[in-house]
């Protein structure tokens, strides 16, 4: 790649180390947060089931 | 306004309000400081551009420490003062920790390739450092491996106190030690030893860092709160004379979680 912006990925030459750094600090701290973010949805809607269940069925 | 919060009801009141402003506000300063980083900063004129990991790795380093101590105060309260949401703070924060680690781990050896000649190696930072996310594993183990919610997190809060004593390891090893690892050139006495112009992305990807463990703390908080209050729900609806006790030992919430947070 050639240009500013084949310039810039390069980074310096050292780019196959710089990239997959933030690719796995994204993907990690991306990872927690999606993960923590499905359980809170999933364990929200087993207690407004479990609540719904107690109303009509006393 | 800690004593306040110490409640689990108030906690799901406050953190309901609290939680999308701190998670739209990581997200916001993370991408301040990934541009600053991969933008603005200057390239080192030793280490050239590999240099733009450290905005990565040392904020994450400094997470992977505090986060710790977070979780031992969080388990010294617990184990003193009996609190339940003491030891869920604990027990929430934990992952979170974990995962700066190994953010620090993984980012310090793509460093460490190029700049040392090595992936690893067996220093005193290193290898205090890869102690430090075992004791977050074995914590996380630890705390799950009971059926009562209350039992795990009394072993896994006398495990993250003892383990408090690799702090100090990890903090002045750079001292204490010959390491191949640099020392401390932000968090030192006399001041930091570093260009405003890194010093600037690093102190903005802390911030940012920062209120994301603000933010996944308290969802993860309130996730072991749900969960705890649907299984009391679910052994309050079982039959059978010995179920009362059941409950008590294996959901101690005590009146103020069941009373609909």
């Amino acid at each position: 790649m050639t240009g500013e912006v084949g310039r810039y990925l390069a980074m310096g030459g050292y780019a196959l180390f710089v990239w997959p750094a933030y690719g796995v600090a994204l993907a990690v701290l991306g990872g927690l947060a999606w993960q923590s973010w499905r359980r809170y949805r999933a364990s929200s809607n087993m207690l407004e089931r479990l609540q719904r269940e107690l109303r009509t069925r006393p | 306004m800690i004593t306040r919060l110490a409640n689990p009801a108030r906690f799901m009141r406050f953190s309901a309000a609290a939680l999308p402003w701190c998670g739209w506000s990581a997200a916001a300063v993370i991408a301040l400081g990934l541009y600053l980083a991969l933008v603005v900063a200057p390239p080192d004129y030793q280490q050239g551009e590999t240099v733009r990991i450290m905005y990565i790795h040392v904020p994450a380093a400094w997470m992977a420490l505090s986060i710790y101590l977070f979780m031992a105060v969080a388990s010294a309260v617990a184990l003193v003062w009996r609190h339940p949401l003491a030891e869920i703070a604990a027990a929430a924060s934990a992952p979170i920790g974990a995962a700066f680690t190994f953010v620090c781990l993984a980012t310090g050896s793509l460093w460490g390739r190029p700049m040392w000649g090595a992936w690893w190696v067996w220093d005193a930072r290193l290898t205090s450092v890869l102690v430090l996310f075992f004791l977050y594993l074995g914590y996380i183990a630890l705390v799950n491996a009971f059926d009562e919610p209350g039992r795990g997190a009394r072993a896994g809060s006398v495990l993250a106190l003892a383990g408090v004593v690799n702090l100090p390891i990890v903090k002045f090893s750079v001292d204490w030690w010959n390491t191949l690892h640099q020392p401390a050139s932000v968090v030192r006495l006399g001041g930091p030893k570093i260009d405003v112009a890194m010093l600037i992305p690093l102190l903005v990807m802390a911030t940012g860092f920062s209120l994301l463990f603000l933010a996944l703390t308290m969802l993860r908080m309130r996730t072991a709160l749900n969960e705890r209050k649907a299984l009391a729900m679910r052994l309050n609806r079982m039959p059978g004379p010995a179920r009362p006790a059941e409950r008590e030992r294996l959901a101690p919430a005590g009146p103020a979680m069941r009373r609909g947070a």
